[in-house]
């Protein structure tokens, strides 16, 4: 297959130790989702697939993405996105300068800045681009984060925990808004949570770690 | 493979030393010194001196374009040990020392190892006008100089007293005892080995002995006992009666001079006798303090500089060392608003433009005139200065 | 960083056994061992030695562990905290020096309560500074020592989940000094052993707060060997390098001793806590903690006040508590020094401290980069040039020097400053470096950021705060250096430090004020910039303003 993200004969073991081996192929569009009690290593698999993985683990087969192997490319050259149950803006960056940071290399000033105006307004956040990402609220930081990682134009989604940390009410609403435009990019997502109602929620295949 | 050898051996043998100045020729070494910086190594606790270094600078930087650095020890013996180490590790062209503020045993030291440069100090233009034959400026505490420093102030033990506190002078050691007896904690000298504190002990030593004419000669294992006994006697009696009782002493003879503004003393002693006038005058001492002799004189001698063998910059050091004995250097030294140092030079040898420098000085409220600065007692053989300052430190310097 | 201390301590070992071929001396003997046993002094300069360490140690130890235990999260505590960067900038000399201006028996205390509470007119005859038994040195380490141990313990507190340990043991029914002391003192202490333990090898061998301070019937070793160690006679030198040998002989059995004190303490301490007592005199115990430490805070504070007025001070006779008049004099006078010495002290300090922030955030990177660990004896070794004594190597690494002709000059002292800054910058920025959100680092790799990318358009900004105050311990601790400038610059580099001390044998207390001040300011201004320069740039960054 020529897209999407594949994990083949993925092993990862600490001092020789296995935790876990997932096997999957993750069309365009389609979700992945990764449960599991906290402390299976479902966040090291992700480590894995950004080429951040601890030196004190060992993992064995590749990574492919949309026919590239990056098994062993450096993470910045991965293309592949990530959000974390926190937003992790940079705090020292303000809200357009946090989007101008994904926001591909290119293009005039201009330009830029109009691509950021208009990933805000996607959003709802029209005008705030001068913002200081501490004083939004969690939704509004949420909705940031992921359009900074969409501006990246990854070639896949992964996505730690995603939700966890906000509540119920946004909580639907932020997922919808990840999942939608993840089908609308046909970018293939890898989901690892412990939350069952986010499993259902992202319609796709659930793998179990731990049992 | 012989010649091999011979080209190894003729490689690694030392380049021959670069010539040094030929004091002689004065014109040429004026041309050499331009350009050059002369690290003088002295005191810097004083900051009365620091300031007449500086303006020293500025002359010659002026006259002959040498520049000064004055590089502030807090003991003459650390240059001394730079040159030693220097030597040792064969750094012979370029020390980092080009001068340094010594005498005595420092002197004494330096020349027996051959660590410094010279005969020079005869050769200098201004040696002209010095008064080689009344003041002790051939010898140095009875080392002969040879020409290996030259002179630039005089200094005398003075002792400076309060008269707020204590009107009358004192006429020798033995009534300075007394006094103590009467005025516990009200007297101290500079800690030993500081130069002061030895002269101090000695001071002692040349005014309670009946013949101190035994203390020109070195230091003999046969009668060194007999002749300090009366001295650790009168230590012995002295030492408890001293401010601190003799635990805590100061560590120099500047630093003496707060302690009496303070009222902590009541009476220090000086090797300089302008000193206490410009510490008036510079609101370091009470208008209220004056200085005075022992009946019997006391000691005196002449602070030189000498430069070390390796100074890459002789002719510099020369062409300083020269303006030190110029009558313009000395008059400004001896003006107790500056220094208050007795001057090297003989009235007699000055022109009378120069000896108008001198006659135009005031010397100060506190500062006693020549004539009653009286005798003036000759420094012992430095052997007893170190064997003395040695079992001092045994005695009351590591005192429990 | 271990070069030159390894060097410098074979450039002792070797005179020390009678061996110095360059003054035409060869060994091996043991002579200088004998002269060294020979001077009367050496029995009273050892106990001093130790004793001044010691007491400085755990004294300051005691001091800031009640405060912490019973006053962290109070307002009062944190004030101090608030102080701690004044503190510390405060060269230890010019600490010395205002505390004897301070304490002395014409000092200011003295001054201000007389003679209208003591009928003193003029100075009592007491020996206060420069006592026999080191006590006012110990003092003037003490006040240095504590901000140094409170600042080491905050770092610490942040690993060892304090808050809540002494809430479950206060919900426990212990008192908030006892409970703390119980649940939190063991995991904090593990943390900052290395420190404490530098703390005890410097106060044993410190030079400038010695001459300063300390009593000179005998002196304490240290002294004495700088004083061998500079007397014209060679012999006296491989006395002096014997005796740097004993020094860091004794040090070393100081610091075993200290290692069976706290061996000792964990078998009383399991006993005690077994024992579950509440904690009776927690709240006496806890007043007269904060009292001492706000006391040795106001010695370095007031001690600064009085350098300020004397070197503004006219004449300034005994008992009045302030000059007859304050005059620009005495600035006009040593200005132009100080400010020479000032622009020495500022390009060493400056390349030195740069140098070191470099060669730290180097290694953290790398660490970071390439996944390695500094072990725990990795740390050991980064303390190692702390914990043996400047006497017993700084004088070998001058003779090595010379022998390399590599003379005097910045240079060298720039490289032996180094020694010491480097552990100093590197153990206040390793902590805040690896404490940063590395997700930050996976964040803008996957938005395609390269790993110098990374590293400077955000590690760097983010750590902005961390990174300058490091570099301004790195700066104070330069400014503050003594012997290394004095040895290895063999006096051709004066810096307001050496400049300072030399002042001291003058007793000119207008010039040390002069000094004194400038060398604090040359230490403090940098960590006022420190805490300035990010809350200006970062002002609009609500994120990064407690960071």
């Amino acid at each position: 297959m020529d897209k999407g993200l594949s994990l083949r004969h993925v092993t990862i073991s600490k001092g020789g130790a296995p935790l876990l081996s997932v096997h999957h192929d993750i069309g365009p569009g389609e979700v992945l989702t990764v449960m599991g009690p906290s402390g299976v290593g479902k966040s090291t698999l992700l480590a894995f697939i950004t080429g951040t993985l601890a030196p004190d683990f060992q993992a064995m087969g590749e990574v492919w993405l949309d026919g590239h192997d990056i098994t062993h490319a450096p993470p910045h050259q991965r293309r592949v996105g990530i959000l974390f149950q926190d937003d992790l803006l940079f705090p020292h960056l303000s809200v357009g300068a946090n989007l101008a940071f994904g926001l591909q290399s290119g293009g005039t000033t201009t330009e830029r800045k109009a691509k950021i105006a208009e990933a805000l307004d996607e959003v709802g956040l029209s005008g705030f681009e001068t913002r200081d990402p501490a004083t939004l609220s969690g939704g509004q930081k949420a909705r940031v984060a992921l359009m900074r990682m969409l501006l990246s134009e990854p070639c896949g989604l992964l996505l730690d925990e995603p939700f966890s940390r906000l509540d119920a009410a946004l909580r639907a609403q932020v997922r919808d808004m990840v999942f939608d435009r993840a089908r609308a990019r046909e970018l293939p997502v890898l989901m690892v949570t412990h939350d069952a109602e986010d499993a259902r929620a992202a319609g796709g295949v659930i793998v179990t770690l731990g049992d | 493979m012989m010649k091999h050898l011979a080209v190894l051996a003729a490689l690694l043998a030392p380049l021959p030393a670069l010539a040094d100045p030929d004091p002689a020729d004065w014109d040429a070494v004026t041309a050499e010194a331009e350009g050059q910086t002369v690290y003088w190594n002295a005191w810097g606790g004083s900051t009365t001196t620091n300031d007449f270094i500086a303006w020293v600078g500025d002359r010659v930087a002026e006259d002959y374009g040498v520049t000064l650095e004055h590089v502030k020890l807090t003991d003459t013996a650390d240059a001394v040990t730079r040159v030693l180490s220097e030597k040792q590790a064969s750094e012979n062209d370029d020390g980092a020392i080009d001068m340094i503020w010594i005498n005595g045993a420092n002197f004494a030291a330096m020349k027996e190892a051959d660590l410094l440069f010279g005969p020079y100090a005869e050769q200098l233009p201004n040696w002209a006008a010095v008064d080689y034959e009344g003041k002790s400026v051939q010898t140095d505490f009875t080392v002969p100089v040879e020409g290996y420093e030259s002179p630039w102030a005089m200094a005398q033990v003075v002792f400076v007293h309060d008269t707020a506190d204590m009107p009358d002078s004192l006429g020798s050691m033995q009534a300075l005892l007394e006094w103590t007896k009467a005025n516990p904690g009200r007297f101290s000298y500079p800690q030993p080995p500081d130069f002061l504190g030895t002269t101090f002990l000695k001071q002692v030593l040349v005014d309670i002995l009946p013949d101190p004419a035994v203390l020109a000669e070195p230091v003999s294992d046969d009668t060194y006992d007999d002749v300090t006994a009366p001295l650790w006697a009168y230590l012995d009696a002295l030492t408890p009666n001293l401010w601190r009782e003799g635990k805590a002493y100061p560590a120099t003879g500047t630093a003496m001079f707060p302690l009496i503004a303070d009222g902590e003393l009541d009476l220090s002693i000086s090797f300089s006798p302008g000193a206490a006038s410009t510490a008036i005058a510079n609101s370091e001492l009470p208008p209220t303090v004056r200085t005075f002799v022992l009946d019997k004189g006391t000691i005196g001698n002449a602070s030189f500089v000498a430069i070390p063998y390796n100074s890459g910059s002789k002719a510099g050091a020369m062409v300083v060392a020269n303006f030190l004995m110029s009558p313009e250097a000395q008059a400004r030294a001896q003006d107790p608003d500056v220094l208050g140092y007795g001057t090297v030079l003989n009235m007699d040898a000055l022109s009378d433009a120069d000896r108008a420098l001198f006659d135009a000085l005031d010397l100060g409220v506190a500062t006693l005139s020549p004539a009653e600065l009286g005798t003036v007692q000759a420094e012992p053989h430095p052997s007893w200065m170190t064997r003395i300052g040695d079992d001092w430190m045994t005695r009351y310097g590591v005192a429990q | 960083m271990l070069g030159p201390v390894v060097a410098g301590l074979w450039g002792t070992l070797l005179p020390a056994f009678g061996h110095l071929p360059a003054a035409g001396i060869t060994g091996p003997s043991l002579d200088p061992f004998r002269d060294l046993f020979d001077w009367a002094g050496l029995p009273r300069a050892m106990l001093l030695s130790v004793s001044t360490g010691l007491i400085a140690t755990a004294v300051s130890l005691l001091i800031v562990m009640l405060i912490t235990a019973g006053w962290s999260g109070t307002r009062p505590f944190r004030l101090l905290e608030r102080l701690l960067s004044p503190l510390l900038s405060v060269p230890h000399a010019a600490a010395a020096f205002g505390l004897a201006f301070l304490i002395a028996p014409s000092g200011w205390l003295s001054r201000l309560v007389s003679p209208g509470l003591t009928g003193w007119d003029r100075p009592p005859d007491l020996l206060i500074v420069q006592d026999t038994w080191g006590l006012t040195m110990t003092a003037g380490l003490i006040v240095k020592e504590v901000p140094f141990l409170l600042l080491i313990t905050l770092a610490a507190l942040g690993q060892a989940d304090a808050r809540r340990s002494v809430v479950i043991s206060q919900a426990l029914g212990y008192g908030r000094l006892t409970g703390w002391l119980k649940t939190v003192f063991p995991r904090v202490y593990a943390q900052i052993r290395p420190p404490i333990y530098v703390v005890l090898a410097y106060s044993m061998s410190v030079v400038d707060v010695a001459v300063i301070l300390g009593p000179n019937t005998p002196p304490p070793l240290s002294v004495q060997i700088v004083k061998w160690m500079s007397d014209p006679d060679l012999a006296m030198r491989l006395e002096g390098a014997a005796g740097a040998l004993l020094q860091l002989l004794l040090v070393i059995g100081a610091l075993v001793f200290w290692r069976l004190g706290e061996m000792a303490a964990r078998v009383i301490g399991q006993r005690w806590i077994i024992a579950g007592r509440r904690g009776r005199f927690d709240a006496i115990t806890a007043q007269i903690a904060l009292g001492l430490g706000t006391a040795s805070a106001l010695a370095v504070l007031l001690g600064v006040v009085v350098l300020t007025i004397w070197s503004f001070a006219g004449y300034w006779g005994f008992p009045d508590a302030l000059p007859d008049q304050l005059t620009w004099r005495n600035w006009m006078r040593h200005g132009p020094g100080t400010m020479e010495a000032l622009g020495e002290t500022a390009l060493i300090a400056g390349i030195v401290a740069l140098a070191a922030l470099i060669l730290t955030i180097g290694c953290l990177e790398a660490e970071y980069r390439y996944g390695l660990h500094i072990s725990q004896r990795g740390i050991w070794l980064l303390y190692l040039p702390l914990l043996i004594p400047q006497t017993a190597f700084l004088p070998g690494l001058q003779t090595l020097l010379l022998g390399i002709g590599a003379d005097v000059g910045r240079g060298p002292v720039m490289a032996a400053h180094l020694v010491f800054v480097l552990p100093y910058v590197f153990l206040s920025l390793a902590d805040p470096f690896r404490a940063w959100d590395v997700r930050m680092g996976t964040i803008a790799a996957a938005l395609r950021a390269s790993p110098n990318g990374v590293l400077w358009r955000v590690r760097l900004p983010m750590l902005l705060r961390p990174i300058l105050t490091a570099l301004a311990v790195g700066l104070a601790v330069s400014v503050g250096q003594y012997l290394p400038t004095l040895l290895i610059g063999g006096g051709r580099v004066a810096t307001l430090t050496t400049e300072a001390v030399a002042l001291a044998s003058g007793g000119d207390r207008r010039a040390i004020g002069v000094y004194g001040l400038m060398q604090t300011g040359a230490a403090l201004v940098p960590f006022a910039l420190a805490l300035l320069v990010p809350a200006v740039v970062w002002r609009n960054r609500r994120g990064l303003r407690h960071g």
